[in-house]
């Protein structure tokens, strides 16, 4: 599988975009902190459910692990996105995109 | 309650379709880090307490007067902690852009090189950024709209396509 193939599939599924999100509020939080943040946004899931996306998120790039003393902490890597954006997105779309993004932004700031 | 890990370290990873030495020359040599990412001179003198400094290019120097910063001669400057090529490269770092960046603490920078199997490496950079808020803000792209770059994610991208492609961002 190519590269950005890992990325699109890691980032399509709904538990794993929040586990990024998690990390982009705070960086280098351990497994169990990872499953609390889960488990406090209403979803059922078990620790090695939360596990399993982890090691997905981890496959794509999008995570990275650091040990510290006894714990394992884990950090967003936002490069293979970066790499998309770069190689994608900034080529084709990137005005059209930022017009876009600021009337979503617009719009439902007016909501 | 869960304990949590308080943490202002981050850690990027790109994987390149290059040799570990074409990789540590990248990152160590001026030829090369002026054509990518902010660009700019390296110098580092490789050894347990040698010079790392970052001159800027003229045209980099031209385009911040032209936004009213008058730049030193020296816009980053840190200590070799560790350097064992082409494989791992430890350094403290400082940016002196910007007073107020200036002021923050030395932050510690390592790289980290890998050979992989298929002729890739993955080159792991972890900034340690106790203290220094700032700099952490402009390293991780919070600043990119304000004119500060995308941070170290789009350095790593821009270094990837360099060493991939011939290619930088601004060819």
């Amino acid at each position: 599988m190519h590269d950005d193939d890992h990325v699109f599939k890691a980032l399509a599924d709904p538990t794993r975009r929040l586990l990024l999100d998690r990390l982009f509020e705070r960086d280098g939080r351990t497994l169990t902190e990872l499953e609390a943040a889960v488990l406090a946004s209403g979803a059922a899931m078990t620790r090695f459910g939360v596990m399993k996306h982890l090691r997905v998120l981890a496959e794509a790039g999008l995570v990275v692990t650091r040990k510290s003393g006894r714990e394992k902490l884990h950090y967003l890597n936002p490069v293979p996105i970066r790499l998309i954006h770069d190689r994608w997105i900034d080529k084709y779309t990137e005005r059209q995109v930022t017009a876009l993004a600021d009337l979503k932004a617009e719009l439902e700031s007016d909501a | 309650m869960t304990t949590q890990t308080m943490t202002t370290t981050q850690v990027y990873r790109v994987y390149i379709k290059a040799s570990a030495q074409a990789i540590w020359d990248a990152i160590t040599k001026p030829e090369w880090t002026e054509r990518y990412g902010y660009t700019g001179f390296v110098s580092y003198d490789l050894r347990p307490g040698g010079a790392y400094t970052v001159t800027p290019t003229e045209p980099f120097r031209a385009a911040a007067a032209a936004g009213g910063n008058v730049l030193p001669e020296v816009i980053i400057s840190g200590e070799v902690v560790e350097a064992d090529p082409p494989h791992k490269l430890v350094s403290t770092f400082r940016m002196l852009m910007d007073p107020e960046m200036a002021a923050e603490p030395a932050t510690r920078i390592t790289h980290e090189i890998a050979e992989l199997p298929g002729g890739v490496c993955s080159l792991t950079l972890t900034h340690e950024l106790d203290g220094a808020p700032r700099l952490a803000a402009v390293l991780s792209g919070q600043w990119a709209s304000q004119g500060a770059g995308g941070g170290h994610a789009w350095v790593l991208s821009d270094l990837k396509t360099l060493l991939e492609t011939g290619k930088s961002f601004a060819d």
